[in-house]
């Protein structure tokens, strides 16, 4: 029993960094239809510019505030200089533009910061929490909180506000969303500088468990896409509950089966739900346009 | 315009050709990961390389000359590895190289480097580099095999005889491992747990539960480099494991004991070289003064620790400054000849004695078993 | 008579791989010659199913990883000769492209991507784990393709860079023939059909999942073949080969050349292989360039540098 909680414990952990990532996703991909391959490179600014600021004297909290608030900057910055103007280009140049911008990123973050791995101390100690003879991390925890948080205010912010319906239009239809009065370049702008900040934000939460450096972000991308996928593009239930489902996964082959092969069963399970449920385990079915 | 164009370009082509010619008579090409998934590896080695051939120059060179240093950045990738390795030789016609961060990389360049017949240092870590002997081939870093026949040592001497394996599956990880079953039984332990987690990975909880709960288990080893150590170690303490924790000479540098934590690293047991405890080191050790000097000079121009891995890169310079010195030769043969003869060198990673059969010219000896006690180093010997 | 484009073409590429060896002041550029050879094959591949057939593929360095292990393992375990390592790594990614692709191409946009990639990351993860067979993350060598000894018996003694140069360039005009042909048959024209839209293709009669899965399958082999070449050639291979970077990597050199065409290809990988090599004195900055030279291409070029320029022209002309 404590070694299968144990197991459920390092999934959550796991399945908390995902979620978080795959959250970031969804604004964006609802708004305009891009995934958007820097979106790792978000959460490595958020864990690297906390560290850096923090190093510089700031206290954490202002530290974390400063790096979200400068991420959503860079993120404003994609869209006005690298997606506004390709509006139009075909699925295959937008995935280049993002994948380019994460390069981009990334270089800059190696010149800019260093080649070092960092960390910063976690929020409530290094103090484990003990249930039932298994143990987890406080930060985990918030990791967890955090990606359920942010669930909640996506989820409230697509049904319940103006804003968040507008986003959901312009993706629908940019034109008739205009022709309602939206302003779809505001909503674009809003939506890059959301996703950056949720991406930091993420960054700023599990870079205690992980630690971050340069090059932290294509591999979270990955892992974050994945889960998102797995659960159902652009649906924050989908990316919440896809991104915890492929965590859990990666624990329970490594503590039943191989810890060798614990990624590989889980691309081969995303593989399978793709097959059977292409839209993703909480998608909806969209029709074809001619 | 055109006109122009055409005297001025060929102008600057030979003014360029002339300087470079002027002030560069021996020619040391590197080809080092500076960047990608091993630049924790390569950027100190790359740094290092440039401090030391601006000090060499600045101090006269080699024998009146100048040394030159080619610098690529090549990624850990062993395809753009040889390309670099094919344009070192062949269009900068440098004397020698260094580099090879990565097993893969180091593999690609001696292969160019044997079929040209231009002596190179590798700083991988790999034993199929060295073993069977290439004529041209030498390296620095102290094999995977002497890591673990190191770490085995010292568990025999525990009275430890069962343990539990949790490797990367990264390239440094996955080699280590492999050596480590390989020479196991020659120290009577068996290992009973078998685990690996991938570099990138968060949370290694459930690996280090299933170990911890196999039978009879008396340590766990750890090979691996990166952020992944730190993990394990956190977690380990996390789950309260009450048995002696050794990690790999891959994270022997004082970064590892701040992002494990002091708390959780205490009592890590690993290999690791003289040059971190420079300051605990007796008197009249050998290593001492070129360590120290190494260290002191590193620290001070670029601002951060020194690690095991440029001090890889510190010793293969010096043994191709020795090997130059000594030849009173830039020929590639000639280097090649004195390198082999080189005995007695005091580096940073421990005294080289080289030899027609033995290409890397360490022993066991040139490892130091540490342990972390209050967030330091101490010598367990 | 006039030559139609394709034989000029064909032309044009074998003359300029011919000529280019007089300019060259050291055996380094016949190697760089070479890499831009092999990645312009593999590029062909992915004009074939992303120019053609608009499919995206983010996995295809998978295929590269079985075509280049094939050759590291077929020789030493099955004691096949490396030239036949080559059929059989280009027919087991040929039958896997089968397999995998007739579920994977009923999906659409990105889930396509990623499942491509999920596809290419599983082979990545196989040659890094399999440690008693592909000896894991370190590399393992490849044995020697033995053409340049048999040249050598017949009276032509190349250097090793030479040969590489000469034989990678036949093989890329060969792929490009291929390509070509494939462009103008009724195949071709009905993968171009698909590029436009897939349900007015399937109205007028073609059989899109068919014409769709050929299309995955040829490219496949193209990526194979290439990743044989790049291990022969270096005689050492890692899984590196197999790496989502390196998908990428293939993926823009096509976007970037313009991905309908085939010197496209060829002008992308020409680019993105040289840029590195040209970068070097700056090799702090390359991913940064890299990166920006991706972005401003996709936003300024959108089809890509030769149609673009193409356009350009014709447009003076008129």
């Amino acid at each position: 029993m404590s070694e299968f909680l144990q197991f459920l414990f390092s999934g959550l952990t796991v399945g908390a960094v995902y979620a978080l990532v795959a959250l970031g996703f969804t604004i964006i991909y609802n708004a305009s239809g891009v995934v958007n391959f820097a979106q790792g490179e978000f959460v490595m600014l958020g864990g690297m510019i906390t560290v850096f600021a923090h190093a510089a004297g700031l206290p954490l909290p202002l530290a974390a505030l400063a790096a979200i608030a400068a991420t959503a900057a860079v993120g404003v910055a994609l869209n006005k200089l690298a997606i506004e103007p390709a509006r139009g280009a075909p699925v295959v140049s937008l995935i280049i533009i993002t994948i380019g911008a994460s390069i981009f990123i990334r270089g800059a973050a190696q010149l800019i910061f260093d080649k070092q791995i960092h960390s910063f101390p976690a929020f409530s100690g290094d103090d484990p929490i003990h249930v039932l003879g298994a143990t987890i991390l406080t930060q985990s925890l918030w990791a967890i909180g955090g990606a359920f948080a942010v669930f909640v205010g996506l989820w409230l912010f697509f049904t319940r506000t103006i804003l968040g319906r507008a986003v959901l239009a312009t993706s629908n239809n940019r034109l008739a969303a205009q022709l309602v009065g939206i302003n779809t370049d505001f909503v674009m702008t809003l939506s890059f500088a959301l996703s950056a900040a949720i991406g930091a934000f993420a960054g700023v939460l599990i870079t205690p468990i992980t630690m971050t450096s340069y090059d932290v972000g294509l591999g979270l991308a990955l892992k974050g896409f994945a889960g998102a996928m797995l659960g159902g593009m652009g649906n924050p239930k989908g990316a919440f509950a896809g991104g915890l489902l492929l965590g859990l996964f990666e624990a329970m082959t490594a503590g039943y089966l191989s810890s060798q092969y614990k990624e590989a069963a889980a691309f081969v399970v995303i593989l399978a739900v793709l097959f059977f449920m292409p839209q993703g385990l909480f998608g909806s079915k969209s029709t074809d346009r001619v | 315009m055109i006109k122009t164009l055409t005297t001025t370009v060929p102008a600057a082509l030979i003014a360029l050709g002339l300087a470079a010619a002027a002030h560069a008579d021996i020619k040391i090409g590197a080809s080092i990961s500076a960047t990608g998934p091993a630049a924790f590896l390569g950027d100190p080695e790359a740094k290092t390389l440039e401090m030391l051939v601006k000090e060499l120059n600045a101090k006269g060179g080699i024998n009146g000359e100048k040394v030159e240093l080619v610098l690529y950045d090549d990624g850990g990738d062993a395809n753009k590895a040889r390309t670099f390795a094919t344009r070192l030789i062949e269009d900068d016609e440098v004397n020698a190289i260094i580099g090879g961060t990565t097993t893969g990389a180091s593999m690609s360049i001696l292969a160019v480097a044997e079929d040209a017949e231009i002596p190179f240092i590798s700083l991988a870590g790999a034993i199929d580099i060295i073993q069977p002997v290439k004529p041209y081939t030498f390296k620095t870093p102290h094999t995977d095999r002497m890591a673990c026949q190191k770490i085995f040592e010292d568990m025999k001497k525990q009275g430890i005889a069962k343990v539990g394996l949790i490797s990367g599956t990264d390239g440094f990880g996955a080699s280590m491992h492999a050596q480590c079953k390989d020479v196991v039984g020659e120290y009577g332990i068996e290992i009973v747990a078998d685990e690996t987690y991938d570099p990138k990975d968060a949370d290694m909880t459930a690996q280090l539960t299933k170990i911890k709960n196999a039978a009879g288990i008396q340590a766990v080893l750890n090979p691996g480099f990166g952020q992944g150590p730190s993990i394990v170690t956190r977690n380990y303490k996390q789950l309260a494991i009450d048995l002696p924790l050794y990690q790999s000479h891959g994270v022997a540098s004082d970064g590892f004991i701040e992002l494990a934590g002091k708390d959780a690293a205490e009592g890590v047991r690993l290999p690791g070289t003289a040059l971190l405890v420079a300051d605990l080191l007796a008197d009249g050790d050998a290593q001492k003064s070129v360590v120290a000097a190494y260290k002191a000079a590193y620290e001070a121009k670029y601002k951060m620790p020194v690690s095991t891995f440029g001090g890889y890169a510190h010793d293969g310079f010096a043994l191709m400054v020795e090997a130059i010195t000594k030849a009173g030769s830039s020929e590639p043969e000639a280097i090649r000849d004195a390198l082999e003869g080189i005995t007695g060198l005091a580096g940073t990673t421990g005294v080289y004695a080289m030899s027609a059969e033995d290409h890397l010219g360490l022993d066991l000896s040139a490892f130091r078993m540490l342990e972390i006690k209050d967030g330091g180093w101490t010598i367990v010997e | 008579m006039r030559l139609s484009s394709k034989h000029l073409t064909l032309i044009i590429m074998a003359a300029l791989i011919v000529a280019a060896p007089f300019f060259f002041p050291s055996g380094y550029y016949f190697r760089v010659g070479a890499l831009i050879f092999v990645n312009a094959l593999a590029v062909t591949g992915i004009v074939i199913l992303t120019g053609y057939a608009g499919q995206i593929s983010l996995g295809h360095a998978g295929f590269a990883g079985i075509g280049g292990y094939a050759c590291a393992l077929a020789p030493v375990h099955w004691g096949l000769p490396p030239a036949l390592a080559v059929v059989l790594g280009a027919a087991v990614s040929a039958a896997l492209a089968y397999l995998v692709g007739r579920p994977i191409l009923r999906l659409k946009g990105y889930y396509l991507g990623v499942a491509s990639l999920g596809f290419g990351i599983l082979v990545a993860m196989v040659l890094n784990n399999e440690r008693e067979l592909t000896k894991g993350p370190d590399g393992i060598e490849v044995a020697d393709l033995g053409l340049r000894g048999l040249l050598k018996d017949w009276g032509l003694n190349l250097s090793n860079g030479e040969f590489w140069y000469a034989f990678t360039g036949l093989c890329l005009v060969i792929g490009a023939w291929i390509a070509l042909n494939l462009f103008n048959s009724p195949s071709g024209r009905a993968l171009r059909a698909l590029h436009g839209s897939e349900i007015a293709a399937g109205t007028v009669g073609i059989d899109v999942a068919r014409v769709k899965l050929q299309a995955f399958v040829i490219s496949a082999v193209y990526a194979s073949v290439a990743g044989s070449l790049t291990a022969l050639q270096n005689k050492f291979v890692t899984p590196d080969i197999a790496g989502f970077m390196h998908s990428v990597e293939m993926v823009t050199m096509a976007v970037l050349g313009g991905v309908g065409s085939v010197p496209g290809a060829i002008l992308g990988a020409g680019i993105l292989t040289l840029l590195p090599q040209v970068l070097t004195v700056f090799a702090e900055y390359e991913q940064l360039i890299l990166g920006l030279v991706m972005m401003l291409v996709m936003i300024f070029l959108r089809e890509g540098l030769v149609p673009s320029i193409l356009r350009k022209i014709r447009g003076r002309g008129e």
